[in-house]
């Protein structure tokens, strides 16, 4: 049994990412909100920063500066990818609240079963 | 120019592939004159398959061409590393791009307000660049970056068309694309935790230590539902009918010919250059749920195709089926399957083409594409719906067009892994074809013409010679397939024998 506790509790990162991707793509498909679908996708999209950064730091480990005293070093690379995907994720977020006031503009609503309702997806 | 600036000019050629067009937008963006940017993304557009073409010839020659993008030696730095099967592809999309361009200028004037123009074209360029980085990039986290470019500025390019449907449908693109995309984000990440590397040729060397392993094999599942939403595999194609019949026209001939394929690439360079085609179609059951999938995308799009109203509409969901063809080549995962999956790749972009340009050309003189308007129209506008006829028939497959080579590779790819059945239904499901193109020509062609459609004059020249140079594609690569078919069988050898030399 504790065996099973402690399998859960040393991948406590991996079940908050896990916890994050599936509690933001369940946002995306339950709410009929297009603001508030955003931000389940913004959720989602957080969920693989931690992803990527996690795997990253090593117990014990120091940046990667070579010093005399340090061998351990955690790897910088993902850092660096996440950085580039958080750029994306605020490109594709500000593109999406865009359209969404465009939307707004044109239909008089951001609900998604009325714009339906007034022929906005055949 | 002396001999050595020349040679380093050469030697420069994948860089400019991407750069030259994101400069290209950079200046249409500045700029905000709308026939200077349109002169600005023609010029680029000219230049994109010159490059292309060199390239490809390069690497047909010489092998492999590898680029350490700034100077940083892979695998540590970014590599550009073009074969058979991305020089390929990067020609189809250069190519794809020059011929529509002359096209655009004449239907964006008329189907985009002024003031937006400009941006039109600065985003056309963005997408070009980011649909040639996909496909030049040996890196698998840079492919992301580049789908992310193209895939926000073809939202954008789909948001530009006129009716207010076409936002809804953009938002709903968006949200999906996004998803495909984080998805493949979220497959390449665990392959990076467990490999260490992200370029391709590394990647490969170092997952066989690792392939049995269960992160692995989740990242193999996560990039294809990822990519499969990226390429609209029926049943993740829901954003694509709607966001084809939104888009402006040159948009949507742009959108409909290459962005799917490089998801398709994507997919392929995964499956066999990467996990190996032993792994992915040996030791898991890919082929049974792709094979499934893509017979239902055959005929369950085809059949609604039947059904649609708006023409725009139903090329859309033909484009759904049609898809189905390329992923059934992937799922045969034989040599001569995966040859025809790569032909009709190149030969379902040169025939939606010319189907989506010919509509662009009814829709500058009648204002619409829904089937009603569209009766009789044929007789007034003879060139353009002659080019529908041809590229439709190339659709459907008929003997001496480029739709009957790459169906013609399939079939007997079934037949050589003994499965008759599905040789038959190949040919079936393009009886649906002919169903829902022959309602189309029979209305256009043998209807008196009414309304609007009766003072519709030819359309301009500048958009009746690219769509004929399309459906003359369409004829000449159906006679001689020796090139397409030819580098698309170098293409699956290369696929099949994998990165590691």
């Amino acid at each position: 049994m504790s065996e099973y506790l402690s399998e859960v509790v040393d991948h406590y990162n991996q079940w908050i990412t896990i916890f994050l991707m599936v509690a933001g793509l369940y946002v995306v498909v339950a709410r009929g909100n297009m603001v508030k679908k955003l931000v389940g996708l913004s959720i989602f999209q957080t969920s693989v920063y931690l992803l990527y950064i996690s795997p990253g730091k090593i117990l014990g480990g120091t940046p990667p500066i070579l010093a005399d005293d340090f061998a351990v070093y955690s790897n910088p690379l993902p850092h660096v990818l996440i950085l580039t995907a958080i750029v994306v994720g605020v490109a594709t977020l500000a593109l999406g609240l865009g359209l969404v006031v465009r939307i707004n503009e044109a239909y008089g609503t951001v609900e998604e079963d009325e714009i339906f309702d007034k022929g906005g997806s055949e | 120019m002396s001999g050595g600036q020349m040679t380093s000019l050469a030697d420069q050629l994948p860089a400019l592939q991407v750069a030259l067009p994101l400069a290209g937008a950079a200046l249409c963006a500045l700029i905000d004159r709308r026939y200077v940017c349109w002169a600005i993304s023609t010029l680029v557009s000219f230049a994109m398959p010159v490059i292309a073409v060199s390239l490809l010839l390069q690497v047909l020659h010489g092998g492999p061409v590898s680029y350490a993008f700034g100077g940083w030696e892979p695998p540590y730095g970014i590599e550009y590393r073009i074969d058979v099967v991305n020089g390929f592809l990067l020609v189809l999309i250069s190519v794809m791009g020059a011929i529509i361009m002359p096209y655009a200028r004449a239907s964006v004037a008329a189907e985009i307000p002024e003031n937006k123009q400009a941006w039109f074209y600065c985003m056309y360029q963005l997408c070009l660049a980011g649909l040639l980085g996909m496909a030049i990039t040996g890196d698998a986290f840079n492919a992301f970056v580049f789908m992310e470019v193209s895939s926000l500025s073809m939202y954008v390019l789909i948001a530009m068309g006129s009716d207010r449907r076409a936002l809804v449908a953009a938002y709903q693109y968006l949200i999906l694309g996004t998803i495909g995309a984080t998805m493949y984000v979220i497959g390449v990440g665990l392959l990076f935790a467990m490999t260490g590397t992200l370029n391709f040729v590394d990647m490969a060397e170092r997952i066989v230590a690792v392939e049995q392993t269960r992160s692995v094999m989740a990242a193999l599942a996560f990039i294809t539902v990822g990519m499969c939403l990226k390429l609209a595999l029926f049943p993740l194609h829901v954003w694509l009918p709607n966001a084809y019949t939104g888009a402006p026209s040159v948009a949507t001939a742009f959108i409909a010919s290459t962005a799917t394929k490089v998801a398709v690439y994507l997919l392929l360079r995964y499956y066999f250059s990467i996990y190996g085609a032993k792994f992915v179609f040996g030791d898991l059951p890919v082929t049974p749920i792709l094979l499934v999938l893509s017979l239902a995308a055959m005929f369950a799009a085809s059949t609604v195709a039947i059904f649609q109203d708006n023409v725009k509409r139903m090329l859309a969901y033909s484009s759904v089926a049609q898809i189905g063809y390329i992923t059934l080549g992937i799922a045969l995962a034989t040599p001569i399957g995966l040859t025809g999956g790569i032909v009709h790749l190149f030969n379902h972009a040169l025939m939606k083409g010319a189907l989506f340009l010919a509509l662009g050309c009814v829709a500058l003189r009648i204002g619409n594409c829904r089937i009603d308007t569209m009766a009789g129209i044929g007789r007034r506008m003879p060139l353009t719906m002659g080019a529908f006829v041809v590229a439709g028939l190339s659709l459907i497959g008929v003997p001496g067009t480029v739709g009957f080579v790459s169906k013609w590779y399939l079939a007997l790819a079934s037949i050589e892994n003994g499965w008759w059945w599905l040789a038959f239904l190949i040919v079936a499901s393009s009886l649906l074809a002919v169903v829902y193109i022959g309602r189309v020509i029979e209305i256009a062609w043998f209807r008196a013409p009414t309304g609007a459609t009766a003072e519709a004059t030819e359309a301009p020249l500048s958009m009746l010679i690219p769509t004929w140079l399309l459906a003359a594609a369409c004829i000449a690569f159906g006679l001689d397939a020796e090139l397409t078919a030819g580098v698309a069988a170098r293409a699956a050898d290369a696929l099949f024998a994998g990165l590691v030399q």
